[in-house]
C-alpha cells in the first residue's frame, strides 16, 4: 500500500529534479499523442528535438531562438521571486523595441560606432519605463500587477500598430505597415558569417552572471528572498518594500526591452507588426522550468527553444502540424507545475522505514 | 596557398556539377510557406487548396503553417531551401525581406512571393491576383440591392491593395446606384473573428444593410446573418457559414498558377517576373450567386464578369474623381497598373479618411 505523507519541508532535491521529471514526462506524452495522431513517435520525437540542432547551423538558430528567452526570464526571475507577479514582458518587449527602433531610425543611413550602444540603452530604457507603470501603480496605488501588466501587452502592441502603420513607416514602401531598413551601424554584429547568431547573446550571459551575483552575494538578492517566502516577515525586518517592487520591475522590463532591442536590430532589421512571437509569454514558462536559478533559467531557455524549431522541423519533414510545439511548451509548464506536488508530499511504501 | 586554391577551385567546381546534375535528375519538390493555420477558411486555405492543385499535378509539395513574419521566417525559408525544395512560395507579404534575403545565398531555388514588390535577385519572383475586379462585382451586386444606399466595408490596412479593393467596389456601386455611400472600418487586421465581429456591428449600427470585407475570417458574414443583412465571401466561398447572408464570394484561385509555375521549374523555363491576374486567367473567381440576387441584376454580373475577363471592360474607367471633386482619371481613359499599384486616395462616394 502506499500512503502520501506531507513533507516536514520542501525537499531540495526533488526542487532542481522536478524540471527534468517534468521534460521527461513531457516527451512521453508528446510522443503518444504523435502516436494517437498516426506518426511514428520516436521518429517524431527525432525529427523534433535532434535533428534541428544536428548540425553548426541548427545549433546557432537554437542559441539565436533561446537568446530573448533566457533574457527575459532572468529579468523576470527578478519579480517572481520576490512576489512580484509581472506578466508582460512581452509588453516591456515591445515598448523596448519602439524606443530602441524609434533611435534608430533617427540613424537612418548614418554611421558610427555610437549609433549601437545608444540604440542598445533606448530599448533597456524604454523597457524599464513600460515596466514602471505596474510598479508605481503596485506600490502607491495598490493595483494589481498581474492585471495591470498583462493589460499593457495589449496597449504596447497597438502602439507599435499604430507607428509601422502610420508616422514610421517606410515612405518608399507602399504604407505597408514596416518601417525603414536600419543602417548597418544600427544593427547587432553577427558572430559568425553566414550564421544569424549576433551580439545579443554576450548581452543574455551578462544578465546570468549579474543576476547570479545580485541573488546570491547582495543585500537586495537577500531582502527579494526574504519577501519572497513572506511578505510580513520583510516588513517586519524593515525592509522598503516599495523600493524593491519597482527596481526588480525595472530590471525586469530592462531585461525584457534588450530582448527587443536584439530581435530588431538582430535578425529582423527593422520596426514591423511582429516583433516577436510571443516570446515575453513563453519567458515564464522558462524562468519557472528553470526554477528562477540564473544556470537552470540558460538550460530551460535551451529546452523551450528546442519546441520551436522542432515544431517547424516536424512540419517539413513529417507533416506534423506545427501547432504542436506549443502543446510541448504548455505540457512542460503542466507537468512542472504537477510535480511540485512531490515538493511538497512524499510517497510512503508500506514496510519501508519511517 | 596557391595550391590551396586551385584544390578548392577544383572541388567547388566538382561540387557545382554534382549539384546540377543532381538537380536535373530528380522531381521537383515545391514548398509553401503560410502565415496561419491551413483551416482559416480564408487566405491560408485558398493557397493550400492551391498546393494541393501542385499535388494533384504529379509533384512533391511541403508546407509549414503559422510562420510568424519576425525572425522565424528567415530560418523556416533557409530550412525549405537546404532541404531539397526547388521552388518556395512565400505566401505572406512580410515575407518579403526575409524572402529575398534567403534566395540570394540561394541561387538554384526558385522564390515566389506573394503581394509583395522587391525583387531584388534573378531567383525572385512576385505574383498577386487582381482582386479589385472581384470587388467591382460584389460593387455592382451590393449597389443594386441596397435599401439603405448605405454600404459597410471592413477593411484591414490602409495599403494600396486595399484602396484598390474599396474603390473598385464603391466605383461599380455607383454606376448602378449613383446615391450610394461606402462606410469604412479599418480593422487593422487581416484575421482576428472578434475585431471583425465588431467592426462589422459598428457598420450594422450606422445604417449599413451590406457589409463588404477585405478580411479573412468568417466573422462578418456570420454576424450579418444573424442581423439579417447581406455580405460578400472573402478568399474562398463562404456560403456555408451564411447561406442567407452571403450573397456570393470573391475566391482566390491560386492552384493553375502554381502549376504553371512548379511546371515551369521542371521543365527549366522558369523565369522572374511579376504576374498579376485576374478574372480573365481565372486567379479570381466569383462563387455562385444567391438566389437573392435577381434576375436583372444577375444578368448585369455575368456581363460584368465576362467583360473584365476579355478586358472590353477595366474597373477603373474615367471618369473617376476622388473625394475632393479632383479628376483621377480621365473620361475613357483607364488606370494604368502603375496608378493602381500606388494607389493611395479615396474616390468619390467613400467616407471618412484614409488612416495615416
Amino acid at each position: 500500500m502506499i500512503k502520501i505523507v506531507k513533507r516536514d519541508e520542501p525537499s531540495r532535491a526533488i526542487f532542481f529534479l522536478t524540471p527534468i521529471l517534468a521534460i521527461f514526462l513531457t516527451l512521453v506524452a508528446g510522443g503518444l499523442i504523435f502516436y494517437i495522431l498516426g506518426f511514428k513517435p520516436f521518429e517524431a520525437l527525432k525529427f523534433f528535438f535532434i535533428v534541428p540542432i544536428a548540425d553548426k547551423y541548427g545549433f546557432s538558430e537554437l542559441l539565436l531562438k533561446a537568446t530573448p528567452l533566457c533574457l527575459i526570464a532572468i529579468g523576470l526571475s527578478f519579480c517572481f521571486k520576490s512576489n512580484n507577479w509581472n506578466i508582460g514582458a512581452e509588453g516591456q518587449l515591445t515598448f523596448g523595441a519602439i524606443v530602441s527602433g524609434g533611435v534608430a531610425l533617427l540613424f537612418y543611413e548614418q554611421e558610427g560606432f555610437y549609433i549601437l550602444p545608444i540604440v542598445i540603452l533606448a530599448g533597456a530604457i524604454g523597457g524599464m519605463l513600460y515596466a514602471s507603470i505596474p510598479a508605481i501603480l503596485k506600490t502607491y496605488f495598490n493595483t494589481n500587477e498581474i492585471l495591470v501588466s498583462l493589460m499593457l501587452v495589449y496597449v504596447s502592441k497597438l502602439i507599435l500598430d499604430y507607428l509601422v502603420v502610420g508616422p514610421w513607416s517606410n515612405p518608399e514602401g507602399f504604407n505597408f505597415p514596416e518601417t525603414r531598413q536600419f543602417s548597418d551601424s544600427a544593427r547587432l554584429p553577427l558572430l559568425f558569417e553566414g550564421l544569424r547568431i549576433h551580439a545579443g547573446i554576450f548581452l543574455a550571459l551578462a544578465a546570468v552572471v549579474i543576476s547570479w551575483f545580485i541573488f546570491y552575494k547582495t543585500y537586495l538578492g537577500f531582502q527579494m528572498k526574504v519577501s519572497g517566502f513572506s511578505l510580513k516577515t520583510a516588513k517586519y525586518a524593515g525592509y522598503k518594500g516599495k523600493k524593491m517592487i519597482i527596481l526588480v520591475f525595472l530590471i525586469s522590463g530592462a531585461c525584457a526591452g534588450l530582448a527587443g532591442v536584439g530581435e530588431i536590430t538582430g535578425p529582423i532589421g527593422q520596426l514591423h507588426r511582429e516583433v516577436s512571437p510571443d516570446y515575453g509569454f513563453t519567458a515564464i514558462i522558462v524562468a519557472f522550468l528553470g526554477r528562477l536559478h540564473p544556470v537552470g533559467i540558460i538550460f530551460a531557455s535551451l529546452v523551450v527553444a528546442i519546441t520551436y524549431l522542432g515544431a517547424e522541423t516536424a512540419q517539413i519533414f513529417m507533416q506534423i502540424p506545427k501547432y504542436t510545439g506549443q502543446v510541448f511548451q504548455g505540457m512542460i509548464l503542466f507537468f512542472l507545475l504537477a510535480s511540485d506536488y512531490l515538493l511538497f508530499f512524499k510517497f510512503k511504501f508500506k514496510g519501508s522505514k519511517k | 596557398m596557391h595550391k590551396l586554391f586551385i584544390r578548392s577551385f577544383v572541388s567547388s567546381l566538382v561540387f557545382l556539377f554534382t549539384l546540377t546534375v543532381a538537380a536535373v535528375a530528380k522531381d521537383v519538390k515545391a514548398a509553401f510557406v503560410y502565415i496561419g493555420p491551413t483551416g482559416d477558411h480564408g487566405w491560408t486555405y485558398q493557397h493550400d487548396v492551391g498546393r494541393k492543385a501542385v499535388e494533384a499535378a504529379g509533384f512533391k509539395t511541403t508546407y509549414v503553417e503559422g510562420v510568424p513574419e519576425s525572425a522565424d521566417a528567415e530560418r523556416v525559408l533557409r530550412q525549405l531551401a537546404n532541404s531539397g525544395h526547388d521552388v518556395i512560395f512565400t505566401t505572406s507579404f512580410g515575407y518579403m525581406n526575409p524572402t529575398n534575403k534567403v534566395a540570394k545565398e540561394f541561387p538554384n531555388v526558385k522564390f515566389e512571393h506573394a503581394t509583395g514588390y522587391k525583387r531584388e535577385h534573378p531567383n525572385v519572383a512576385t505574383y498577386a491576383a487582381r482582386f479589385y475586379e472581384g470587388r467591382a462585382i460584389l460593387g455592382t451586386i451590393a449597389g443594386s440591392m441596397t435599401k439603405s444606399n448605405v454600404i459597410g466595408y471592413v477593411a484591414s490596412f490602409p495599403i494600396p491593395e486595399v484602396i484598390r479593393g474599396i474603390n473598385s467596389f464603391t466605383l461599380a456601386a455607383q454606376k448602378v446606384n449613383p446615391n450610394i455611400k461606402t462606410k469604412i472600418v479599418w480593422a487593422f487586421t487581416w484575421y482576428d473573428p472578434g475585431k471583425e465581429a465588431e467592426a462589422a456591428k459598428a457598420l450594422i449600427d450606422q445604417g449599413a444593410d451590406i457589409i463588404a470585407q477585405h478580411t479573412d475570417s468568417t466573422a462578418i458574414v456570420q454576424i450579418a446573418e444573424k442581423a439579417g443583412v447581406y455580405a460578400f465571401g472573402q478568399a474562398s466561398d463562404m456560403d456555408k457559414f451564411a447561406p442567407k447572408a452571403v450573397l456570393t464570394s470573391v475566391e482566390n484561385n491560386w492552384g493553375p498558377y502554381y502549376v504553371e509555375r512548379v511546371k515551369a521549374v521542371a521543365n527549366g523555363t522558369w523565369n522572374q517576373k511579376d504576374t498579376w491576374h485576374g478574372i480573365g486567367d481565372g486567379m479570381v473567381v466569383i462563387s455562385d450567386l444567391d438566389s437573392a440576387i435577381p434576375s436583372n441584376v444577375r444578368s448585369k454580373v455575368k456581363k460584368l464578369q465576362a467583360d473584365l475577363a476579355s478586358g472590353k471592360v477595366h474597373a477603373f474607367t474615367g471618369p473617376i474623381y476622388d473625394q475632393k471633386g479632383n479628376l483621377m482619371v480621365a473620361e475613357g481613359k483607364t488606370a494604368d497598373d502603375g496608378m493602381l499599384a500606388g494607389m493611395m486616395t479615396y474616390v468619390k462616394g467613400v467616407e471618412g479618411d484614409i488612416p495615416k
